[in-house]
């Protein structure tokens, strides 16, 4: 019997919201889709640990918090510190963060924001890098300054066909390598950089091939759970990350695999869903769409680009990564899109995909902006398109689960038609 | 069949065409101890002043060819000019530009350099954009000076002081002999005012050669104009640098480890054939693709060597053990 009431605190209630958000989430990843792999409870316990617990992963290690995927993880790990990217997607630190940004802004920026606002993190990251890439992104770099926060900004052009991007870029990589090899004290190694660059191709040569069985007739992974795995990418210990997917992998591979009916298979893109907001994922796949390939900064924009290197010193290294992160970028802040048009319908192709679902965060106006395009050069290549504006709230439910719905059962009807 | 394929696609290039150089190098420079002559129409830059070598320069004897006096070079004497061609073209057409990655000994001479500068840890240099558009044109220049000086000369308006005033200028006159032990080549020769410019000019770019290569990857060949005369009939060749641009990403990959800064290697995606003026078919781009077929070399249209996602992260030494 209680006695004595207890008022929560603001960060309790925080927390509980969270937890809530999550384990509504990890509800249904594991228990509503026909496709399951054992190996990915890895994931489900990770978010559980993270989110529900808020157990940190990395007590010791020096935290670099990154804003946006350009931030070059080989280079902070080679410095002896661990990325974590702090793209949110939780409603609750969406909300926290309204009062920093106008109500318009977009829900990834105002959560983000509202994390730090409430400093109630269970990695809080113990320098902020913010890549200019977005407006919004770019000036909460600022805001989080103001709350107290070391932000090293990371100047990232708008163009990128350019000799003159490529270069400005290359010298921003190498700006952020001295600040953050001046704030460890300590050097960057080439051996140390070398051993960096190859963990993280490893990681990418797992998750490409990951996505090479996703082509086949039966994908053995469902895009919730592939997303999932991506995003544990964001905070996850490496090591820990690379074996969980070599299960993965695995698993996948050795399944024999048979589904009776055979779901629509979607391309997922637009503005990146971020665990717990898989909304309009988990829609799609709950009304029997199954996303076979995504474009997405929260997924395959993160690993598909590998580095290069010809000559394994400090000078070429440090330049092939910057490239990476700049050249192959699908990113919709760049000036011209027709790379990400040409990834969508290069993977729609690829993975026999049957129609695309393209999201907009509210708020987003790079998504928004490109919406047309996209639209036409689909429609020029006949690829069918459905195209939604969402948030974080939960509202609107109903309606985008029609929208969707409408949408693949269409996508039925044209099968049907063939 | 799938099992060469792959293993062709896997293949370590660096260590390939390391030994694939060497073995080219010692046929060009030493083919004559072996009693080896293919003759002198070769598209690359084995110079003929070297007595022992196993094939040489087609630029010595086309500009011997072409000086002759107008009445005899379009009479009976232009038959061996046109053989002449023929035959060099006949050549060219087997290997197209690979002749400059993998067989010109002046090429692998600097490549060799390179690998020094690596092994001193100096990073190399490389040319921005406006450097480079202006430097790659010199090479027609010099490839006007070799076709076009001596049909001057058969003509009477200049004097035979010009006679292979490129090779005067060359430095593969100066280097490839050395390889014999044969320092002849080195001089200035102070006869007249033109010889003096020309071999002094020769002598500096050789000077430069080592220079420039020393910290530029390839440097000669950006001017050198048997890479221009190549360009011109690489569409009749039979080995071919093609691009799928559906499948590239644009990553820039290629055009990172391109000695020859081609930008256009990983920013044309709508040319099939992406040979360019400066390529010098090493075919390291293709080796540094991670797509698969967004790059490949084909003979005839088939496939030979192709870029791969496994063969990309095997050299890269990404994946652990692919099999």
């Amino acid at each position: 019997m209680r006695n004595k009431r207890v008022i929560e605190s603001p960060k309790q209630r925080q927390n509980r919201h969270k937890a809530m958000e999550c384990a509504a989430v990890l509800e249904k990843l594991r228990n509503d889709f026909d496709i399951r792999l054992e190996s990915m409870s890895y994931f489900y316990d990770l978010c559980e640990k993270v989110y529900l617990k808020r157990e940190p992963i990395y007590p010791k290690s020096v935290k670099v918090g990154t804003m946006c995927l350009q931030v070059p993880s080989e280079i902070i790990y080679a410095l002896d510190a661990v990325p974590i990217r702090l793209c949110n997607g939780f409603h609750t630190d969406d909300e926290i963060g309204s009062d920093f940004a106008t109500s318009k802004a977009c829900p990834l920026v105002k959560a983000t924001i509202g994390e730090f606002s409430s400093g109630n993190f269970s990695d809080k990251p113990d320098v902020v890098v913010s890549p200019t890439t977005c407006d919004q992104k770019a000036k909460s770099g600022a805001i989080i300054e103001s709350l107290g926060y070391e932000v090293f900004d990371m100047e990232f052009p708008r163009t990128k066909e350019s000799e003159e991007a490529r270069e400005y870029w290359r010298r921003s990589v190498r700006r952020f390598t001295k600040d953050l090899a001046k704030f460890q004290n300590k050097k960057l190694r080439r051996g140390k950089l070398k051993e960096a660059i190859k963990k993280v191709g490893y990681a990418q040569h797992l998750y490409h091939q990951l996505n090479e069985l996703r082509k086949g007739e039966n994908p053995p992974i469902n895009g919730n759970d592939m997303f999932l795995l991506t995003n544990a990418f964001f905070f996850d210990e490496l090591e820990s990350w690379t074996r969980a997917v070599e299960k993965v992998l695995d698993e996948a591979k050795n399944r024999d695999i048979k589904t009776p009916k055979h779901s629509v298979r979607i391309v997922y893109t637009g503005s990146p869903p971020v665990f717990p907001n898989l909304k309009i994922p988990l829609i799609i796949e709950q009304s029997d769409g199954l996303i076979v390939a995504d474009e997405t900064c929260s997924s395959n924009r993160m690993f598909n680009d590998m580095v290069s290197v010809d000559e394994w010193f400090l000078y070429d290294m440090v330049d092939s990564v910057a490239d990476r992160y700049l050249k192959g970028c699908t990113c919709p802040i760049f000036t011209k899109n027709s790379d990400r048009i040409r990834r969508i319908i290069e993977l729609v192709k690829s993975h026999k995909a049957e129609g695309v679902v393209y999201q907009a965060f509210a708020g987003c106006q790079v998504y928004e902006m490109e919406q047309r395009s996209v639209l036409e050069a689909m429609e020029k290549e006949g690829i069918p398109i459905l195209y939604l504006e969402s948030d974080y709230s939960p509202s609107h439910l109903g309606q985008l689960t029609t929208r969707i719905e409408a949408f693949i059962e269409s996508l039925k009807n044209r099968r049907r038609k063939r | 069949m799938s099992k060469i394929k792959k293993a062709i696609n896997y293949m370590d290039l660096r260590k390939v065409r390391f030994w694939v150089q060497i073995l080219f190098f010692v046929f060009f420079i030493y083919g004559g101890y072996l009693a080896i002559d293919l003759g002198n129409e070769m598209p690359i830059f084995s110079c003929g002043y070297n007595r022992e070598n196993g094939g040489g320069c087609y630029f010595l004897g086309l500009q011997h060819q072409l000086a002759r006096p107008w009445d005899r070079l379009f009479g009976m004497a232009g038959i061996g000019v046109l053989t002449g061609f023929l035959t060099f073209l006949v050549w060219f057409i087997v290997f197209n530009k690979a002749w400059c990655g993998y067989a010109c000994p002046l090429g692998t001479l600097q490549d060799w350099i390179t690998s020094l500068r690596k092994m001193l840890k100096i990073p190399y240099s490389s040319y921005t954009l406006e450097q480079y558009k202006f430097l790659k044109t010199i090479k027609y220049v010099f490839l006007f000076i070799v076709i076009v000086f001596p049909l001057l000369l058969g003509l009477g308006l200049l004097n035979s002081e010009w006679r292979g005033a490129f090779c005067d200028m060359c430095p593969g006159r100066l280097i490839v002999p050395l390889f014999t032990l044969d320092f002849s080549q080195w001089y200035i020769d102070f006869s007249s005012k033109t010889t003096l410019f020309l071999t002094a000019f020769g002598m500096s770019f050789t000077a430069l050669f080592f220079v420039g290569s020393f910290i530029k990857k390839r440097f000669f060949c950006f001017f050198c104009p048997m890479s221009a005369m190549h360009y011109i009939f690489s569409d009749w060749a039979v080995l071919k640098l093609k691009k799928d641009g559906d499948k590239c990403t644009k990553c820039g990959d290629c055009y990172n480890v391109c000695d020859m800064q081609i930008k256009d290697i990983a920013d044309d995606v709508k040319s099939k054939n992406i040979l360019r003026d400066d390529c010098i078919f090493c075919m390291k781009c293709v080796a540094a693709c991670p797509e698969d077929d967004a790059l490949h070399v084909d003979i005839l249209s088939m496939k030979v060597f192709s870029s791969t996602k496994g063969g990309f992260t095997k050299r890269m030494e990404f994946s652990k053990d692919e099999k």
